[in-house]
């Protein structure tokens, strides 16, 4: 044994802190960390999801006093009908908290911090101090957004996309936005960096980079994004911060005029620059919102049917692809502001591009479903229904990367209703698959199975009632944004489409209820399992259920390729990557003759 | 040696890794600094490309206090590495005495900072006044804040924060700082021609 692993002996035996302030709230424990990102951002996705609800009643019933609620929010909802600008505030608050503080917390903190050091075989994160320093700025950046509401004039209102000049002119919660904003980033920093080290440096022996699950590589790939892309976001938010509190002109073009009066600033900036820099973030962080959710489906899938993935290599190049190509996609955001036919063929084409390896990586989940002996277990369910759910997500997306068919698209409910097929259906989906499938890790019992069907499919039901009509209801033209949309004549014959995606939200909302309460029911009263219940191949699975300080018994060994199911010529129809004797070998089959 | 000091130091990397978790780290961090400054040198060649008018930088900012700070910040990135040197070489004295030099050189960049701004100042001249004046305090402020953060490292380590660390953990930290303060050198290095001499 070498120095090296002695050490290692050792710090298994060095018991976990022991205080419940230590081991629970300012814990170094990347699995408390993990499980500390989840509940945080399921909590803010359920809010973001109430702001939105409040919205749909507007939208649905325009002029409608809200019941209930509306007497409770008196001062942003005279009346019980909502101001418009409470709606503006709604809308913008809602897209930057699910965005931000939900799907990317929740796919890259929560799975990303449990499960990537337990898939590599490390007691740990690189950086444990720097670990929890990313979840409490993230906390931080979180409360100061949400905070915001409670401003006189409220929150931010210039959409979650934060365009200037209307931003730089807007009322103070714009302030606190990019404020919050700035935690957020340097949260997502300090995360990236842990992510990408631990990778590199902390796999168990054997674990060479061809041996990693497919969601290690997704997580590698996203954190790299989340390095690289948030940057330039957080220099925007600089510059608009110095616009907003210096009085400098870095978006304000010259002779700007607001309220019918010319504004007293310098001039001479740029409106689009803001465009420019806040795409170059949000195009990557797109993919930082589906990549962890395509490694979630590729772990289950694999599960699931009992072979191995089909295409490993070519998937994870396609992830490596991916990410490289995401940095320069951002323009097809911008067709429209006049960039020139110069810039429209460059963006057209590299988002041409970049939607073949999206369809490689579907493709090969697809075929990975072929000749399967499928187990159709809850996590299985909704991995499932990813992937048509993210194939409408993506095919919609054609039309909006072609300036010619953009022209009529852009800004309208067509978008919108693209966009979230990518991330709720789709991205939401996976994650819900990822909390089925390694709850048994984390607490140690199962999810009840009849209530995650239920969940699934009222969830899968009411998800595409939404957001189905919403591509309809775009096609039609009517513009997002819109407060009172049966003002527009051509809104009127299609009104009907917002009713049914109304009563659909409501109906998805009430078919959380089964998960919640599952959720919390079984971490105390769900069915006790043993340490591989899925009867999985990767490293997370040597570990008890849940993991100690330390996560592994012993430093683990890996000897094959992460999927080995249904390995011709041994007995069971999985060998874990840590088997050191690749499984018995199968008994000689009867004759055919003897069963007949 | 505490969990996480052994942890940092790639305790269970299989074959064995030439980096440190936290050099491989500052290298990250780097790149990301490089993309957040990159990011905002694209910015200021856009705004200045699209202007109808753009003074030129020597004739209203003060060249001859750049060129000295210039001086001193690359005088401290060398006093910088022979800290590093003296570090490596386990020379506890030499290695307070370089810090401590590095630590002063940038006081000095700092304070020669505050003369220039204060000038401008003098003369009405601020973020607000015109783009050009925004982009100068925006660039170099955000530079200022860097070298800010250099200092503050410098100083727990002077005044004993990283006492009782294993050595080469020790080393390999100031060899980080050492680094991070180039990267510091090297924007401004990148910021003194682009808004004083074009």
């Amino acid at each position: 044994m070498s120095d090296k692993e002695k050490h290692h002996v050792a710090q298994q035996h060095h018991h976990g802190p022991q205080g419940f302030i230590e081991k629970y709230v300012f814990s170094l424990d990347h699995k408390v960390i993990g499980l500390q990102y989840m509940i945080t951002s399921l909590v803010f996705l359920l809010f973001g999801f109430s702001l939105i609800m409040l919205l749909r009643w507007q939208l649905a019933w325009p002029g409608r006093p809200m019941p209930l609620i509306g007497h409770l929010l008196k001062s942003s909802m005279p009346g019980g009908v909502m101001t418009p600008d409470f709606y503006l505030q709604l809308g913008a608050m809602h897209g930057t908290i699910m965005v931000f503080l939900g799907v990317v917390p929740l796919g890259v903190g929560a799975f990303g911090n449990y499960v990537l050091p337990l898939q590599i075989g490390a007691p740990d994160m690189a950086f444990p101090r720097m670990n929890m320093m990313s979840y409490w700025t993230f906390l931080v950046g979180g409360l100061v957004m949400l905070g915001s509401f409670l401003l006189p004039e409220g929150a931010a209102n210039s959409g979650w996309t934060s365009y200037a000049p209307l931003s730089v002119q807007a009322t103070a919660g714009q302030t606190l936005w990019l404020i919050g904003m700035v935690f957020l980033i340097t949260s997502s920093l300090l995360g990236s960096i842990n992510f990408i080290v631990t990778t590199i440096q902390m796999r168990a022996k054997g674990l060479s980079f061809f041996r990693l699950p497919v969601f290690v590589w997704a997580q590698f790939v996203t954190a790299v994004l989340l390095l690289l892309a948030f940057p330039p976001l957080e220099a925007a938010a600089v510059l608009q911060l110095m616009d907003r509190l210096a009085g400098t002109s870095f978006f304000l073009p010259t002779g700007l005029a607001a309220f019918g009066q010319p504004m007293a600033v310098s001039g001479g900036g740029q409106p689009l620059l803001w465009q420019h820099l806040f795409w170059f973030l949000a195009h990557p962080e797109v993919y930082v919102l589906v990549l962890p959710a395509i490694g979630i489906i590729g772990e289950i899938i694999a599960n699931n049917t009992r072979k191995p993935l089909f295409g490993y290599r070519a998937m994870v190049g396609s992830m490596i692809f991916l990410g490289a190509m995401s940095f320069i996609v951002w323009a097809h955001h911008m067709f429209l502001t006049g960039m020139g036919p110069v810039m429209n063929a460059f963006f057209t084409t590299t988002t041409m591009i970049i939607s073949i390896p999206s369809v490689v990586i579907l493709t090969t989940y697809l075929i990975s479903l072929w000749g399967g002996s499928i187990r159709f277990t809850t996590p299985m369910l909704f991995a499932l229904a990813f992937l048509p759910m993210f194939g409408i997500g993506g095919l919609t997306g054609l039309p909006l990367g072609l300036p010619a068919t953009d022209i009529h698209l852009h800004d309208t409910y067509y978008v919108i209703g693209h966009f979230h097929y990518v991330v709720a259906p789709g991205t939401i989906m996976a994650l819900f698959a990822g909390i089925y499938y390694w709850f048994p890790k984390m607490f140690g019992r199962r999810m009840d199975d009849r209530l995650g069907k239920l969940h699934f499919w009222t969830s899968a039901t009411f998800l595409n009632g939404v957001f189905f009509p919403m591509l309809l209801y775009g096609v039609a033209g009517v513009q997002r944004r819109l407060y009172d949309p049966t003002g527009y004549a051509h809104a009127v014959p299609v009104q009907p489409l917002n009713v049914i995606m109304t009563v659909s939200a409501y109906c998805l909302a009430v078919s959380q209820i089964p998960f919640i309460y599952n959720f919390f029911n079984s971490i105390w009263n769900g069915e006790k399992v043993s340490r591989n219940p899925w009867q999985a191949t990767t490293l997370e699975w040597a570990a008890p259920s849940p993991p100690p300080h330390g996560n592994f018994d012993s430093p683990p060994r890996v000897y094959r390729g992460p999927y080995e199911y249904s390995v011709p010529g041994v007995k069971s129809d999985f060998v874990p990557q840590f088997s050191e004797d690749g499984g018995e070998p199968e008994e000689p089959r009867r004759k055919m003759a003897s069963l007949a | 040696m505490s969990a996480e000091a052994a942890l940092t130091h790639g305790v269970y990397e299989p074959g064995a890794p030439e980096a440190t978790n936290g050099k491989l780290a500052m290298w990250l961090f780097l790149a990301s600094e490089i993309m957040l400054f990159g990011a905002l040198f694209s910015s200021y060649i856009i705004l200045r490309d699209a202007a109808p008018f753009w003074p030129k930088g020597w004739e209203v900012l003060n060249v001859p206090l750049a060129t000295l700070n210039t001086v001193v910040l690359i005088t401290s990135s060398m006093t910088m590495v022979l800290a590093y040197a003296a570090a490596q070489k386990g020379d506890e004295r030499r290695l307070n005495g370089f810090l401590w030099a590095t630590f002063l050189l940038a006081c000095c960049f700092l304070v020669i900072k505050a003369f220039e701004y204060g000038s401008k100042f003098q003369h009405h001249h601020f973020p607000s006044t015109s783009v050009f004046y925004a982009v100068y305090f925006t660039l170099t402020g955000l530079h200022g804040f860097h070298v800010i953060g250099g200092m503050a490292v410098m100083l727990f380590i002077l005044l004993g924060g990283q006492k009782g660390i294993p050595r080469p953990l020790f080393v390999s930290r100031i060899e980080c700082l050492g680094l991070y303060w180039h990267f510091v050198d090297l924007v401004w290095i990148f910021l003194f021609p682009s808004l004083y001499l074009l």
